[in-house]
């Protein structure tokens, strides 16, 4: 390069620059690895490869020579970064293949490796109702478990001789007349809230409640109620009804048969039941001949809760106006409840607390 | 209430239906069907014998008898019978071959004790009348040979129980089903009470009432001459049977008949045996009667007494007198038929806890106008039955009843219902009801007490409405309504929903339990809802002194079980005794968690909490006595749990549940509630001494935490090291709690140091990592004990704590200098309240 001569500048011609590019490009082929593809592009682009090189006599040339050659070396490296490019892109390929293969693992592997645990479906069940009542713009109402007899007989115009009485299976507190009891239903919340609002009164009270029964498949002396109780002009039977229909249909979709009928309570007048129709044998056991059914009797219906417009006596205990104000209470079993949505068969196992049981309820049900 | 379809018809005109579709009727009107039980569909080819031949065949143990008897064929049949209660001429049902009895029974001629027996003589058991029957039935003499039995003795029957709700007694009999009945079906009614007893001049046995308050109407009737070994007819005892009483003897049968079909108890003296007038009283002090049950029985003086000038024959409408009572050999009968106070008899009826088909009768309210017709209906039977001759008079003492009128406008029962029923159709319903309906009537009583004053409801076109003597419940314009509706149809009523104003969603408090349940849930608990009854050997298994307050607890007067007559004061003795049924069950890794009341007696509170009045609302002073005798019932939150808490897999070993687990369980309650725990070392039953946490939130103990002490674990049977926690949700829901202020997140870079600090063994870890907090000041974002180590490096009785902490300014870069000053600030305070010397120092 020390005579110079811009014809003679022999890496600059037009063979040896094809020349240079084909070693390149078949060097880019034969590298096997990314390893051996960096060592081909410091060879074949690199400051010291034949390419560079070349660049560099460019200045020799006369101007009007330097375009072409220009040109020339620029069309060389384009090709050549391209075919590095995609043989790069083969090689990381290959490698990830490779190296992501090895490090594979059995992703069937059981899980289970956070303890997880339930809330008991009576519980989340309660919550799930009141969320019914509470989107219709009810408040949820609280009481006592153990009761003055007051608030779970007299106020709700059970009189001590009354035979609703003898028939609620009380728990007393010693001694049998101390007025206090275990209530035996949600309804002594109606008082305690009929005496510390005023109406419209719009409230749904879930809760536990206590019967002198011996734990068997169909009952237990502990079991839960929901109660509800709506105050307000111009309340009427047809409003409770669309009220328990509405209730029903969330509850269990419209799969459900429900039937009002009429009852007897005390403390409401007009007073109704809410049947389901039996989930296990569908009502046919009702009729005779057919197989007998041990979760209704063979009544074909299950009572679901009693309800009706309540007594103006109430009202009157607790101070309200019943030529102004009327409602409706109900009060509705959550463990039939449970047993109709979730096909719960057996009380005991709703009382007994084996985690087999509640674990498959999850957080909500 | 068990109603056989046949008798039902006799007083009710009911189209062709099934015994199904007629308890469906009578359920939507409010007497729900229990079951339909159906006698003798099955029963054929049984007809009437007589027996012409008896012989007495040899050698067997018990007496066998051959028998010929003719059944209207061309030949006597012969049959083998294993009774001998029937005797030469005697008619008997006849099974032939071929015949079937009830259920599915076949009969067929076959050999047997050596001789052909062609055919079966049945009892009434075999015929399905009765459970049992000691021997063959014997037919009334005259029976005509060869009939039908099942024709015959009406064995064809379905019996519909029904459920009676306590208000209508009078469905507790076949007439108050049948009137049901006929205005369901729309059909007639024949009341089976229209007996019309002739008009007596004079009394029978002498009576008078000394209590009206205890009975208005006491009628006698006597009859003389009665057969007492005459029977009840096979019909009759059947449709007892069915109806669910056991025959007994044709004067108590005829009694109880009468009461299943009119409603009305009726009792049965056996004149003889009475001496002198009888008075209804209530009892005196010291009385004594042995009633038909044997049980010599000390009255109360409020118990009503039936007596003579002997003292007391019978508590009224509940149970006779053993002395009075008709005999085999009685033939001069006194019926008595009576209207009782019905909270007398409720209250007899408890305090005896004696409670029988009368006296059920008397509390749910019977017919005041019955006690004329049903003891002559009763006079009758005996007379044609039994063959006695019913003397002239009747003794009818009466005590005057003010009449109840109800006065509604007509629209009232719409206006209840939701819907509209024209005045005809009320005051139709009404009158199917029984009552009395006049119109155009608007005065209300003179002095109607508080309580009707503000029931009464006014309006236009005011009735005014007189409730039949079998209706004593209706008192009330609501009683009304729902007679109405009820007969219009439940099934009928409009379906509105109503629109509620605006509601505020759940409290706080109501939030907070249920984040409290997902949280727990969430960390691996699974929720429990224990019974709440505990005994004392409870506190005995807990290790609780003798003095601590958990032990004063509220006792049942009537228990379930005699061992757990207490209320709890705790959760854990539930809880953990659900824990040992899981393990028992093969469940022995065990988080539980319950979320419920506790009862907390007070030493001071007043024993009873009184009954108030119900015809106004009480005062304050009245309502804050109730609650002073109720105990305190908060709400506490417990954790139990053993086994391994973290699992073990193929992952590698799990971590066994410890002490700080359960500590844990009450921090993330605590921090659902928006608190921070503080932590300190207690004892406190039934935790390991050395093992437990009291819980404090602020200056407020709210529980503990730990693990068990050894004896409890071993008193419950628990596994080793069994944990729990319990603390009290109403005290932290009662905390004030400020809503999150939203922190300024700082983008300058952290500064981390890590600290080893050497403290004494005993030094609770707690106020060093205060001291670090507080001495470290604003620049501290987080502090992590990331190590505690006890070796020899740490020294004796010593232990080595390291932390790491983190700095950040929310300004600057903080440099060296700053973080190393901030953290020798946090040693020299660590230093100074706990002693803690940096490591290595």
């Amino acid at each position: 390069m020390s005579n110079y001569d811009p014809v003679e500048v022999t890496p600059l011609h037009a063979d040896e620059m094809a020349r240079m590019q084909a070693d390149a490009l078949d060097a880019i082929k034969a590298a096997r690895d990314l390893d051996e593809l960096k060592q081909v592009r410091l060879t074949h682009v690199g400051d010291r490869s034949p390419i560079a090189l070349a660049n560099r006599e460019i200045g020799v040339l006369p101007p009007a020579a330097r375009a072409e050659a220009g040109k020339r070396i620029g069309g060389a490296r384009k090709a050549i970064a391209e075919g590095l490019a995609v043989r790069q892109a083969e090689l990381e390929a290959e490698r990830d293949e490779r190296v992501l293969v090895e490090e594979t693992v059995d992703v069937t592997l059981p899980s289970g490796r956070a303890p997880h645990g339930a809330r008991h479906p009576l519980t989340t069940l309660q919550e799930r109702i009141a969320d019914v009542f509470v989107a219709m713009g009810y408040g949820v109402a609280e009481g006592p478990e153990l009761e003055g007899e007051w608030f779970n007989f007299d106020a709700l115009n059970i009189s001590p001789d009354h035979p609703a009485r003898s028939e609620h299976d009380t728990f007393f507190v010693e001694s049998v007349d101390s007025g206090k009891v275990l209530r035996t239903q949600t309804s002594p919340v109606q008082i305690r809230t009929l005496l510390s609002r005023k109406p419209p009164i719009y409230v749904i009270a879930p809760g536990k409640v206590f019967r002198t029964d011996e734990l068997d498949a169909t009952h237990t002396p502990v079991f839960h109620q929901i109660e509800g109780l709506a105050i307000d002009e111009g309340l009427t039977m047809a409003h409770l009804k669309g009220t328990l229909d509405r209730f029903a249909e969330v509850m269990f979709g419209e799969g459900i048969t429900t039937r009002f009928r009429p009852n007897y309570f005390p403390f409401t007048e007009p007073s109704a039941e809410m049947d389901l129709k039996c989930f296990v044998c569908r009502g046919d056991s009702a009729i005779p001949g057919n197989p007998p059914c041990r979760t209704c009797k063979s009544e074909g219906w299950i009572e679901w809760g009693g309800c009706g417009m309540v007594n103006p006596r109430v009202l009157i205990a607790c101070g309200v106006d019943p030529g102004r104000y009327s409602g409706f209470a109900f009060g509705m079993g959550v463990e039939r409840t449970l047993m109709f949505r979730h096909n719960a068969e057996d009380m005991r196992d709703m009382v007994e607390g084996d985690v087999r049981f509640t674990l498959p309820f999850g957080m909500e049900v | 209430m068990k109603v056989p379809l046949s008798w039902l018809r006799e007083y009710v005109d009911l189209p062709a239906v099934t015994a199904h579709e007629v308890a469906e009727k009578l359920t939507a009107a409010g007497l729900k069907l229990e079951g339909v039980t159906s006698y003798g569909h099955d029963i054929k080819n049984v007809v009437v014998g007589e027996v012409l031949a008896i012989e007495l065949l040899e050698g067997f143990k018990k007496p066998i008898r051959h028998c010929q008897v003719e059944v209207g064929e061309a030949t006597p049949r012969e049959i083998v019978c294993g009774a001998t209660n029937f005797e030469v001429g005697d008619r008997v049902p006849v099974a032939l071959p071929g015949a079937v009895l009830p259920g599915g029974f076949e009969i067929a001629s076959r050999k047997t004790y050596g001789r052909l027996s062609d055919g079966m003589i049945c009892s009434e058991a075999e015929l399905g009348m009765a459970d049992s029957s000691p021997g063959i039935l014997v037919l009334p003499k005259g029976t005509p040979i060869g009939v039908d039995v099942v024709e015959l003795l009406d064995l064809r029957d379905d019996v519909i129980e029904l459920e009676i709700t306590p208000d209508i007694g009078y469905a507790l009999s076949i007439r108050g089903v049948a009137r049901e009945a006929a205005t369901a079906f729309d059909s007639a009614f024949l009341d089976p009470a229209d007996v019309s007893p002739p008009a007596e001049s004079g009394p029978s046995y002498p009576a008078s009432i000394a209590d009206p308050s205890a009975c208005d109407r006491f009628v006698l009737r006597e009859i003389r001459g009665f057969d007492p070994s005459a029977e009840s007819p096979p019909w009759m005892r059947a449709r007892l049977s069915r109806a669910g009483m056991r025959p007994v003897s044709l004067a108590v049968d005829v009694t109880n008949y009468v009461m299943l079909e009119l409603g009305q108890p009726l009792h049965a003296f056996d004149a003889t045996k009475l001496t002198g007038e009888i008075v209804v009283r209530r009892a005196e002090p010291g009385e004594t009667l042995e009633t038909l049950d044997h049980v010599v029985r000390t009255l109360n003086p409020e118990d009503i007494l039936i007596t003579d000038q002997s003292g007391a024959i019978s508590m009224a409408g509940t149970m006779g007198g053993l002395h009075t009572e008709i005999s085999d050999d009685s033939t001069d009968i006194v019926i008595e038929a009576a209207h009782f106070s019905p909270s007398g008899t409720a209250r007899m009826s408890r305090r005896h806890n004696l409670v029988s088909e009368a006296s059920k009768r008397f509390e749910r309210g019977v017919d005041r106008e019955l006690p004329l017709q049903a003891s002559w209906r009763a006079a009758l039977l005996l007379a044609e039955l039994g063959g006695g001759t019913i003397q002239p008079g009747v003794t009818h003492a009466a005590a005057p009843v003010r009449p109840v009128h109800i006065l509604i406008p007509s629209g009232h029962p719409g206006k209840v219902a939701g819907t509209t029923y024209d005045r005809e159709t009320v005051i139709r319903r009404l009158e199917q009801v029984g009552c009395t309906v006049e119109s155009g009537v608007a005065e209300s009583p003179a002095d109607p007490g508080e309580i009707a004053a503000k029931l009464a409801v006014t309006g236009e076109d005011m009735l005014k409405v007189t409730p039949p003597s079998w209706r004593p419940d209706l008192t009330d314009p609501n009683d009304l309504a729902e007679e109405v509706i009820r007969l219009e149809g439940y099934e009928n009523l409009p379906s509105i929903l109503p629109t509620a104003p605006a509601g505020t969603g759940l409290s706080e408090a109501q939030r907070l339990r249920r984040r409290v349940g997902r949280a727990l849930a969430a960390s691996g608990y699974v929720e429990t809802l224990a019974y709440p009854f505990n005994g004392e050997r409870d506190f005995d298994n807990l290790q609780l002194p003798a003095d601590d307050a958990r032990r004063l607890a509220v006792r049942l007067a009537n228990p379930l079980s005699e061992d757990e007559p207490l209320m709890r004061t705790t959760l854990l003795p539930g809880l953990l005794k659900t824990l040992v049924r899981n393990v028992g069950r093969g469940w022995g890794d065990v988080a539980l968690f319950e979320m419920g009341l506790v009862y907390r007696p007070s030493k001071d509170a007043p024993a009873v909490a009184p009954v108030l009045g119900v015809a106004h609302r009480p005062d304050e002073r009245e309502l804050a006595s109730i609650e002073a005798a109720l105990p305190a019932q908060p709400l506490r939150v417990g954790v139990v749990l053993a086994g391994e808490f973290d699992p073990s897999g193929w992952w590698g070993r799990g971590r066994a549940a410890d002490w700080a687990d359960a500590v844990e369980a009450a921090r993330t309650i605590a921090r659902e509630a928006g608190v921070t725990l503080d932590v300190r070392a207690d004892r406190h039953e039934p935790w390991h001494p050395g093992r437990c946490a009291a819980l404090y939130a602020g200056d407020t103990l709210i529980g503990h935490a730990g693990e068990l002490h050894p004896r409890v674990i071993e008193a419950y049977g628990l596994p080793p090291r069994t944990c729990a926690m319990e603390l009290e949700l109403t005290r932290l829901e009662s905390l004030p709690v400020s809503s999150a202020q939203a922190p300024v997140i700082s983008a300058y870079p952290v500064a981390s140091q890590d600290v080893a600090l050497i403290v004494d063994a005993d030094t609770p870890v707690a106020p060093v990592e205060a001291a670090l907090r507080e001495g470290a000041g604003e620049l501290l974002e987080s502090i992590r004990l990331f190590d505690v180590y006890t070796g020899a490096q740490a020294g004796e009785g010593k232990k080595s704590l390291a932390y790491s902490l983190r700095f950040r300014a929310s300004d600057r870069t903080l440099t060296v200098e700053e973080t190393t000053a901030a953290r020798d600030a946090a040693v020299a305070l660590a230093g100074e309240r706990t002693g803690a010397q940096l490591r290595g120092v």
